[in-house]
């Protein structure tokens, strides 16, 4: 490792902020897969290789992506729950991996809902 | 590719002796087998904390918390959270008292009133990645401080904070930073720094935890303190006992020299400075300012007169800095944000003179008799009452408070009365404690506050160097007249004579230890004299604590022959015949008290 100077030490830490920002919880968006078994079968882990793999070719630290169950709509997945900071949840079905990493570009970077995979806006309420 | 999950698995003392290491290890294989390695990343952090529960983890950026983890939990664990995103509630941690499980940290009390500021990267960072360090805005401060300021403008900065010495003595840093550096600069002479990290206080793991942590935030800290007074040398006095931080702060010195943070030209710049660790053998003593010198020299750790200090002729006759590891570790972030975002936490007004408040936070290890044990860092200010029963959650099963310690073996005992108190340096002070290094030992009713006194006294007399007399026979009379009150044998002149031993050896003794060592005595006179009276003049003792003064029996009218008792006790001094009252023969039996934890009835009672 060449020794570092001032801007060096500004170079690397842009660089390696995104990785700590998912630990220490500061993001614009959270990405949520539906990993149920009905979702694994359906390719919901195909889902997330392509998401991941997209988020790494644009260079994007400040978004999160986490798994959750079934969203009880099996013949529908696999699924997926964007949620852009400060705007309502957005619910995608039947995904493919070139579907999921469109909504990623158009909805999570471009803030647009892709409406022909969108399935609803909004969640069910819990309590 | 990026990683959608990290599992922060506490790699710290205590979860490392509860098998961290192997859980982790599990962890990577599950991940492995589940084909997750890709999208799943496992780090090992310093101590989270909450070190009763170990070992414990967290997922982020679920911000899951799960605690008493065993290997056998692993599959699960894996297979329901990070590959199917269903957070396991089973592992999860249920707070005293609460009807269910609680999933994530913020709704945990113990760890919602934190306020992180020295502990910033706890649990979050590889303390043995620099890379972590750096993402998290580490050495930019070094870099403001070597690129934007001025030597002079560090110490302001320092001393506009208000920062005081974490160490113990709350001597303002910023003040002893100056006077280094012109006693340097008057002499013409190199100055040295110096972290303490002697930790010597039993029970007390607040410097260990912070660089096993963070070791890089204490090198910054370090390395910006050297800037401004002018150091080129430096030294980590750090107790042998301590293998994990060692092995850190070792690690974390290399990666530092390897990224030009230390050696020749530090950051591009023409300032050279460098640190080297130096291994104590674990005399309390040796964390005292004159005999920390003479070990680091190689001389026995005796301290010395005090009239000329150790900022003037410390280590080889050089200016000599020193600072505790919590100190050290504060200064990066009040460089980074500025002492106005420091002073904002706190009491006080410390604007003009650091001697009038406490800014900042303070680091406590809570221990003893409270639900929550652990690692705590909380804002200046803030009660007993909220450290003990809110982020302590409360004295556990359902006992009464009785008194909490500070400031380690020479602070002191307060009361119930003094809960609401803010903890700051100079309340605890007037109240007869101190703040100390930050150990807090929390007691409840079974506590003997005479015992506590002897305790403490027991322990001072043994690390007494033995230099002066005020202190060494001192203690040993003090320490026998406690032992004398616990069993039954004080006279009514004891307590004028303890006291009037205390009054001369706060006079009379060359070193801290000495001096404050009658505190544990005073303090617990102060606010138990009645327990004292009560070991003296009634030959009992109220706690039920001092084995001398107490005995045990078995009420005849309770005892239903369970037979239970009898097999507690190791002496055979309890026989009865099952379904029938038993007996018990005081010429047998030791008072160690496992009959009574054995009833089930309580008809064995200790009188
Ligand atoms: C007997 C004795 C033991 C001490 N042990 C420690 C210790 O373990 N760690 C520490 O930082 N300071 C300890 N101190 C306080 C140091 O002498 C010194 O005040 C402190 O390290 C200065 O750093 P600070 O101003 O940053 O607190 C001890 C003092 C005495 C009298
Ligand atoms: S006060 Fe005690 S520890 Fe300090 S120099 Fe005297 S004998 Fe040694
Ligand atoms: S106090 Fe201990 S030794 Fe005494 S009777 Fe009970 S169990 Fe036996
Ligand atoms: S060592 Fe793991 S929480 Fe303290």
């Amino acid at each position: 490792m060449p020794r570092l100077t001032i801007d060096d030490l500004k170079k690397m830490r842009d660089q390696t902020a995104g990785a700590l920002a998912l630990r220490a919880g500061t993001a614009r968006a959270r990405v949520t897969i539906h990993m149920g078994t009905c979702g694994i079968a359906a390719g919901a882990r195909e889902i997330m290789a392509a998401l991941l793999g997209e988020i790494e070719r644009q260079g994007v630290t400040d978004v999160l992506v986490t798994t959750s169950g079934c969203a009880g709509l099996c013949s529908r997945e696999p699924m997926a729950t964007v949620e852009v900071l400060g705007q309502a949840p957005v619910k995608y079905a039947n995904l493919t991996p070139e579907g999921i990493q469109e909504v990623f570009r158009r909805h999570v970077l471009g803030g647009d809902v892709v409406t022909v995979s969108a399935l609803a806006s909004g969640c069910e309420t819990t309590g | 590719m990026a990683y959608r999950s990290h599992v922060l698995v506490c790699a710290g003392t205590g979860c490392v002796s509860c098998g961290s290491y192997e859980l982790g290890a599990a962890i990577e294989g599950e991940i492995a087998k589940r084909d997750l390695a890709g999208e799943v990343q496992l780090v090992r952090t310093g101590c989270q904390g909450f070190c009763a529960e170990g070992p414990v983890l967290i997922v982020q950026p679920d911000e899951v918390f799960y605690c008493g983890l065993k290997k056998s939990d692993v599959p699960t664990l894996v297979e329901e959270h990070l590959l199917k995103g269903r957070p396991v509630t089973r592992l999860m941690y249920t707070p005293p008292a609460a009807p269910a499980p609680v999933p994530t940290l913020s709704q945990i009390p113990f760890f919602a009133k934190q306020k992180l500021v020295v502990l910033r990267n706890r649990g979050l960072i590889d303390p043995e990645r620099i890379e972590d360090y750096i993402a998290r805005d580490g050495y930019a401060a070094l870099a403001k401080a070597l690129g934007d300021m001025t030597p002079e403008q560090i110490i302001q900065e320092i001393k506009l904070s208000g920062l005081r010495g974490r160490g113990g003595g709350g001597f303002p840093a910023g003040v002893k930073w100056a006077t280094c550096r012109q006693a340097a600069i008057h002499r013409g002479v190199e100055p040295i720094v110096v972290c303490n990290a002697d930790e010597g206080d039993p029970g007390a793991f607040m410097d260990r935890s912070i660089i096993e942590s963070d070791p890089h935030s204490v090198i910054e800290g370090m390395v910006i303190g050297a800037r401004a007074i002018g150091a080129q040398q430096g030294f980590v006095y750090i107790r042998h006992e301590y293998p994990i931080a060692r092995e850190r702060l070792a690690k974390a010195l290399d990666q530092a020299r390897a990224f030009g943070l230390l050696g020749r030209g530090i950051l591009g710049t023409k300032f050279d400075f460098d640190i080297s660790v130096v291994q104590g053998a674990g005399a309390f003593v040796c964390g005292e300012s004159t005999a920390l010198m003479a070990s680091l020299e190689g001389r026995v750790g005796e301290p010395r007169a005090k009239y000329i200090h150790t900022v003037e002729y410390g280590y080889k006759n050089l200016p000599t800095n020193l600072n505790n590891v919590e100190t050290w570790a504060n200064v990066p972030l009040i460089i980074n944000r500025g002492a106005a975002w420091f002073t904002a936490m706190g009491t006080g007004d410390v604007s003009d003179n650091p001697w009038n408040g406490s800014s900042g936070t303070k680091v406590f290890s809570l221990v003893g008799k409270v639900n929550n044990t652990g690692l705590i860092e909380v804002p200046m200010g803030i009660t007993l009452r909220e450290i003990i029963f809110e982020i302590g959650g409360g004295i556990p099963r359902g006992r009464a408070f009785k008194a909490v310690q500070t400031g380690g073996p020479s602070g002191g005992c307060l009361p119930a009365a003094h809960l609401d108190m803010p903890v700051d340096f100079d309340s605890l002070t007037a109240a007869g404690s101190m703040m100390g290094s930050g150990g807090m030992i929390v007691m409840d009713d079974q506590t003997c506050m005479v015992d506590v006194a002897r305790y403490f006294i027991a322990f001072l007399t043994e690390e007494s160097c033995g230099k002066c007399i005020p202190c060494r026979e001192g203690l040993r009379c003090s320490l026998d007249v406690l032992t004398r009150i616990t069993e039954g044998k004080g006279d009514e002149g004891d307590i004028a004579l303890l006291e009037e031993m205390g009054g001369v050896m706060q006079d009379a003794c060359l070193c801290a230890l000495g001096s404050s060592a009658p505190n544990p005595v005073i303090s617990t006179l102060r606010y138990f004299r009645d327990e004292y009276d009560a070991h003296i003049r009634d030959h009992t003792c109220p706690a039920g604590v001092c084995k001398a003064l107490i005995h045990y029996e078995i009420d005849q009218a309770k005892c239903d022959g369970c037979h239970a008792c009898v097999t507690a006790c190791s002496t055979g001094a309890i026989t009865g015949q099952v379904k029938y009252p038993h007996l018990l023969n005081q010429d047998l039996c030791i008072k160690c008290g496992a009959c009574v934890d054995a009833c089930k009835r309580e008809a064995v009672l200790r009188a």
